[in-house]
């Protein structure tokens, strides 16, 4: 019994460090990849490891009229966004607390970052800081409903808001091929893109130039704090990978009390589904040009339309 | 667990509980109407404010404690108590069921903090005497609604609570603006009493019975059920603020002092919830399908504007007044769903949607109190309410600007706090929504689910502007460099609600499980019981389906967040070097370079305004050489106001026109118009069946 | 659940990325882009016909799609791209209402289509109901594109787009005479050559081709 709880505890505990391990790594495999399509020689694949390590060995130097809403932002983003992390199944299904929040929870959980986030942008009272704020909250204005309709159409699917329960129903087979998927699917890779600030919607490699919305937000942070800042960017990447990879791709999750090896193929396919949606989305940023960020709402808008014709579908069509 | 580790009172004392609950009640109104003349007596003197300030609220507060008492103990439906009071073949009945002791537990706790609210903030109050007289008199009406048990006591009560609060909106009615607040918010108020005195004359029916006991068992027809929902819509809807009869409440709730400000925004609109689902859950009787629609609808709309007028605010009173009006949208929605489900004998599934709903509720006190007081406290200490003068609280009122923090985490639906977990609970009842028949309901359930979710990203968005420009950056007038932190009992108020926000957000069970009794009557069911669950989740319908733990989830934030935090400064830097802004290395920028509430807006108004508010921009740039400044402007309709109220407003200025000759008639004239008319009453009287 | 028939899941999945590519013709507002976006709806109808030849076991349906993929996704937007580029056309498409109302309006009608469907063949099989109300929506979706658009191109690919609409209806029914399609491609294809003179012409007359502009000239005939 006491056991039991002790290997479910490390599982948990498990999935905590692999989050927090791999998403530099992801991240780092992007830049590569998107380097080389770009005929580049490119940063190498643990280059964000050392930038992290680089930037927490340095001095924080806080601008004269940052508050303390400034120096603790950087912490609580980084736990908000570890913690929904943490809470997405990403190499095996029932996580010990994964019932302790549902995909809306997560949603939220992202949204409490986000708050944060834009607060610490408008505390030293920078007309940069501004700027990436009321964007950063303009596209979450739509992403996030996109977001939570998504949720209900895998909701109405599954019976469940739990991911763990959703995975289960969706690896099972007994869904088959829904056109709500499709719609879903999409809405949720769009959301993805705008939540984590890739091309079309924002540039994660730019700076000094007006459309900037995340890195606006984070100009005046330095040292540990924007180290804390930069895993967290690093671990939402990862978290909405992980969230598509679970729900449309729930191929090789380990079962609840699986053996020692299936946990091992979990591993293994997570970090092979991980390297495909890197690879896609190094592919899908090099052939599209960024938008104008007036045509970013009509972009989100578009998912918000998908997402909510796929719950439509559903409720029109699930009972038979 | 907990109700079972009370001692449960034996039948005998719980009869005696039951006779005696009322009574204590009206004691306690009594008490505030005593109140109310000292109040008149001591407004000059020195002494009155904390005299009356303090008796209130150690009343609110005890009243409150028996309140909750007779919920969670489940005591049950009260005796009637009948005062020979008001109409004389009548009397006055009170009765207290689960739904009233819910809402004074509401009304008495947003009571008791705005008292002591007061009485450290209205030391800054310039004509106490136009405040202390009405202020306990307005806590009385808010009770004396949840109180009564028959039509006539309920109206008049009502009418005491508006007009009270009229009396105090118009405190400061020197001040630009306050007297068209109180003119439009006279109207409205005797609008919505209107309304509902047509709506009880309609239950009452041809019996004439004016107790909610009768009315209860009298089943009316389809047709009169339905114009008893809209009337109960028009009068309860227009005291709650349901778009488009919320014009008044930006107005008025503003113009208040700034603990009367939070009454009217967090208890009196709640006051007009209790109204609506007394009328539709309680005395209207088994409800149609469609009803449902229309609640539906108004909610979800009301969400979405009342979030987008309030993100088009710099005062920061407006913007918190506006979001009442989204709070109540989302209220209603619950409400709407919840009569959904009743309609479609769903119980399990109604008792959720209600009890989210009553939930909202009281979140929404708790946080639009705190909200109020916050922006109270900075209006005292800077005299502004205009956000785009306003900057940089957070260095002059570090304590103020912790509670606003909370407080707008709590409001914009963030977990771990407790706005969340009503917005779960609705989120969750929507989610039961395929199971309902009705094609209408089927294709308009997934679109409030999205206007509540876009209605909770734009509340997110909105309170990022108003703690960010009001306590952040830097200050941008000479006033707000001069603010200093509010007094102690502001701050203990304050504080206080912080902690209950926190405390409903991370333990909601317990209120789930106080809520229970209210479900039962109302909807046929109740959601299952939370306390036993393992490590004090909430599991609204099945565990596979799905289930939250605040609590975990708080401690989750709270371990990482410290664990990285010492971390890093055990292993890595902890070295600290205060310097310039880098601001990309823009030297020295002055505070008006700063982004202002109205800048913070833009992305949002650029999207949503052309259609909502018909927003036109336009910028007047001199040439090069001309020496005088660029001029921006925005201009935005209330297109509400334009195509609802103006019409109305022409309409009854030209019958009054017409009618103006009547002015000038002869004394015989009169008469003979009096005399006429009452032959035709009477005539009419005569012919009538 | 029942268990998922994957030959039909297919099948619906197909016709629900042909409404998906209707949304992708209604928010796109380039015109190469949108010519891009029509060869994608044309050849998704082309798969959808030619996997319903496969379970149909109606080998004249291949025919249809294979008209479909040389016609819709080569012949005809390789023309209309060569037709853009010598006419230098403006590339982004004017709308008349913006394009959130627009969506808005879609998703009305997409809800419109399938509420209607389902409750006029209440007996028929769900999904081919269901089919039958995607078939419904991609010509709503098709007639709003033309009426919210001002350009020509667009509104030629609108109706184009109604074009696919109708042949998907049509297989899904089971059975529509191979003459009546082959009739229908080559009226398209008329079509296509009658609007490209046209264009040409009111090009050369009138130096755009916005239908506004056409509008004013209305008037002169009298």
């Amino acid at each position: 019994m006491t056991w039991d709880v002790a290997v479910n505890l490390a599982i948990q505990g498990g999935q905590m460090l692999v989050v927090l391990l791999l998403a530099p790594l992801l991240t780092g495999f992007v830049r590569k990849v998107k380097a080389r399509l770009l005929r580049r020689q490119g940063p190498p694949v643990l280059q964000p490891y050392r930038d992290l390590l680089r930037l927490l060995r340095k001095e924080v130097v806080l601008a004269d009229s940052a508050s303390w809403v400034f120096r603790v932002a950087p912490y609580l983003i980084f736990a908000a966004t570890w913690v929904a992390a943490a809470l997405v199944p990403t190499f095996g299904l029932g996580l010990t607390f994964s019932w302790s929040a549902d995909l809306i929870v997560i949603a939220g959980l992202l949204g409490s970052a986000r708050f944060f986030l834009a607060l610490a942008g408008l505390d030293v009272g920078t007309s940069f800081g501004g700027i990436g704020s009321s964007r950063e909250v303009m596209i979450a204005s739509l992403a996030e409903p996109a977001l939570i309709i998504v949720v209900f159409t895998l909701a109405l699917i599954a019976g469940s808001t739990q991911l763990s329960t959703i995975a289960g129903v969706m690896e099972s087979g007994a869904v088959g091929l829904r056109v709500s998927l499709l719609l879903a699917l999409v809405a949720l890779i769009i959301v993805a893109i705008a939540e984590n600030g890739r091309i079309p919607v924002d540039n994660p490699a730019t700076h000094l130039e007006l459309t900037m919305v995340h890195e606006a937000m984070v100009l005046e942070y330095s040292g540990r704090h924007l180290a804390l800042i930069e895993l967290a960017a690093f671990l939402k990447l990862l978290l909405y990978v992980s969230v598509i990879a679970c729900v449309f791709a729930p191929w090789g999750l380990a079962r609840p009390d699986a053996a020692p090896a299936a946990l091992g193929i979990g591993l293994g396919a997570y970090v092979g589904k991980l390297a495909v949606a890197g690879f896609l989305l190094a592919l899908f940023e090099t052939s599209i040009a960024k938008m104008r960020v007036f045509r970013v709402p009509v972009f989100l808008g578009a998912a918000l339309m998908l997402a909510l014709l796929g719950t439509l579908l559903m409720f029109v069509t699930r009972v038979r | 667990m907990r109700r079972a580790g009370r001692t449960s009172p034996s039948a005998r004392s719980l009869a005696l509980v039951r006779v005696a609950m009322p009574a204590l009640f009206l004691a306690g109104v009594a008490g505030f109407l005593v109140l109310g003349i000292l109040g008149l007596a001591l407004a000059r003197h020195a002494g009155g404010r904390p005299v009356v300030y303090g008796a209130s609220a150690a009343l609110s507060a005890i009243l409150c404690l028996v309140a909750a008492y007779d919920l969670i103990a489940a005591v049950g439906p009260s005796h009637e108590l009948v005062l020979p009071l008001g109409l004389p073949w009548i009397g006055a009945h009170f009765r207290i069921d689960a739904l009233s002791a819910a809402f004074l537990v509401v009304v008495n706790l947003g009571a008791g903090a705005a008292s002591l609210f007061g009485l450290g903030d209205g030391r800054h109050e310039e004509a106490p005497e136009r405040v202390l007289p009405f202020y306990p008199l307005f806590l009385a009406g808010m009770n004396l609604v949840v109180l009564a048990a028959d039509a006539f006591t309920f109206l008049f009560a009502w009418e005491l609570m508006s007009l009270a609060s009229w009396a105090l909106v118009l405190a400061h009615h020197r001040a630009a603006g306050n007297v068209r607040a109180g003119y439009v918010y006279l109207m409205m108020a005797g609008f919505g009493t209107l309304m509902l005195v047509l709506a009880f004359g309609l239950l009452a029916g041809h019996a004439g019975t004016y107790e909610f006991g009768m009315m209860r068992v009298s089943a009316p027809g389809a047709l009169v059920a339905g114009a008893v929902l809209g009337l109960a819509l028009l009068g309860a809807g227009s005291k709650a603020g349901l778009v488009p009869l919320h014009v008044w409440l930006p107005l008025a709730h503003p113009a208040a002092p700034s603990h009367v400000s939070a009454l009217m925004s967090g208890v009196m609109t709640k006051v007009a919830v209790y109204g609506f689902v007394r009328i539709v859950f309680d005395l209207l009787g088994p409800p149609d399908w469609w009803w449902s629609m229309v609640v539906l609808a108004l909610g979800g709309i009301t969400a979405v504007l009342g979030v987008l007028y309030a993100l088009m605010q710099h005062d920061l009173k407006r913007l918190l007044a506006y979001h009442t009006v989204e709070n109540i949208g989302i209220i209603f929605a619950g409400l709407g769903l919840a009569l959904a489900f009743k309609a479609n004998a769903m119980p399990a599934a109604a008792a959720l949607a209600l009890t989210g709903a009553l939930f909202h509720v009281l979140n929404h006190m708790l946080f639009k109190s705190l909200l109020f007081f916050g922006s109270g406290a900075v209006l005292s200490a800077t005299g502004e309410r205009d956000m785009e003068r306003l900057g940089g609280l957070i260095g002059a009122m570090p304590l103020t600007a912790f509670a606003f923090l909370a407080g707008s985490l709590a409001i914009s639906a963030l977990p771990p706090l407790n706005g969340f977990v009503s917005e779960w609970l609705i989120f969750q009842a929507i989610l039961l929504s395929p199971a309902l028949p009705q094609w209408g309901l089927k294709l308009m359930v997934p679109a409030i689910g999205a206007m509540l979710a876009l209605s909770a990203a734009l509340a997110a968005a909105c309170f990022v502007k108003a703690f960010g420009v009001t306590f952040l950056g830097r200050g941008r007038s000479g006033a707000a460099g001069r603010a200093r932190e509010a007094d102690r009992f502001s701050l203990a108020a304050m504080l206080a609600l912080v902690g209950l926000c926190v405390l409903c957000g991370i333990l909601p069970g317990f209120v789930i499980d106080a809520l229970a009794p209210v479900a039962q009557p109302l909807v046929g069911g109740h959601m299952p019981a939370q306390a036993g669950i393992q490590w004090l989740s909430i599991v609204p319908v099945e565990e596979s389906r799905s289930s939250y733990n605040g609590l975990l989830v708080f401690l989750f934030i709270a371990v990482a967040a410290w664990l990285s935090a010492v971390a890093v400064h055990r292993w890595a830097s902890r070295a600290v070097r205060r310097g310039p802004a880098w601001d990309c290395g823009f030297p020295d920028a002055s505070p008006a370079t700063e982004y202002t509430a109205g800048s913070f807006a833009q992305p949002i108004r650029r999207v949503f305004g052309t259609l909502v508010f018909r927003a036109r921009e336009s910028v007047d740039m001199p040439a090069p050489g001309d020496m005088r400044p660029a001029r921006f402007e925005v201009q935005l309709r209330d297109l509400i106001w334009e195509l609802v109220y103006v019409p109305i407003s022409d309409a009854v200025g030209a019958i009054a026109t017409r009618l103006n000759f009547v002015q000038f008639l002869t004394i015989q004239r009169y008469l003979a118009l009096v005399f006429v008319s009452l032959v035709g009453l009477l005539v009419a009287l005569a012919v009538a069946p | 659940m029942a268990a998922p028939n994957l030959q039909l899941d297919i099948a619906h999945m197909l016709a629900g990325g042909l409404v998906l590519a209707s949304f992708l013709l209604l928010y796109q507002n380039r015109i190469f882009a949108l010519l891009k976006v029509f060869a994608l709806h044309s050849l998704l109808l082309s798969v959808a016909v030619a996997w319903q030849a496969d379970i149909q076991g109606a080998p004249h349906l291949y025919i249809t799609a294979g008209i479909a993929v040389v016609l819709k996704v080569l012949i005809i937007p390789g023309a209309l791209y060569q037709m853009v580029k010598r006419l230098g056309i403006h590339r982004e498409v004017e709308t008349v209402v913006g394009i959130g109302p627009t969506m808005l309006a879609g998703m009305g009608l997409v809800a419109l289509s399938i509420v209607l469907m389902l409750r006029v063949t209440e007996t028929a099989d769900t999904l081919a109901r269901e089919d039958l109300a995607f078939a419904l929506a991609v010509i709503l979706l098709g007639l709003l594109t033309m009426v919210t658009r001002r350009n020509a191109i667009s509104q030629v690919i609108a109706f184009m787009s109604i074009e696919n609409g109708l042949i998907l209806a049509a297989t899904g029914a089971r059975g529509m005479p191979l003459v009546v399609e082959i009739s229908v491609a080559f009226s398209v294809l008329v079509a296509l050559i009658v609007i490209g003179i046209f264009l040409f012409r009111i090009r050369e007359r009138f130096d755009t081709v916005d239908m506004q502009a056409l509008d004013r000239f209305s008037g002169e005939r009298t």
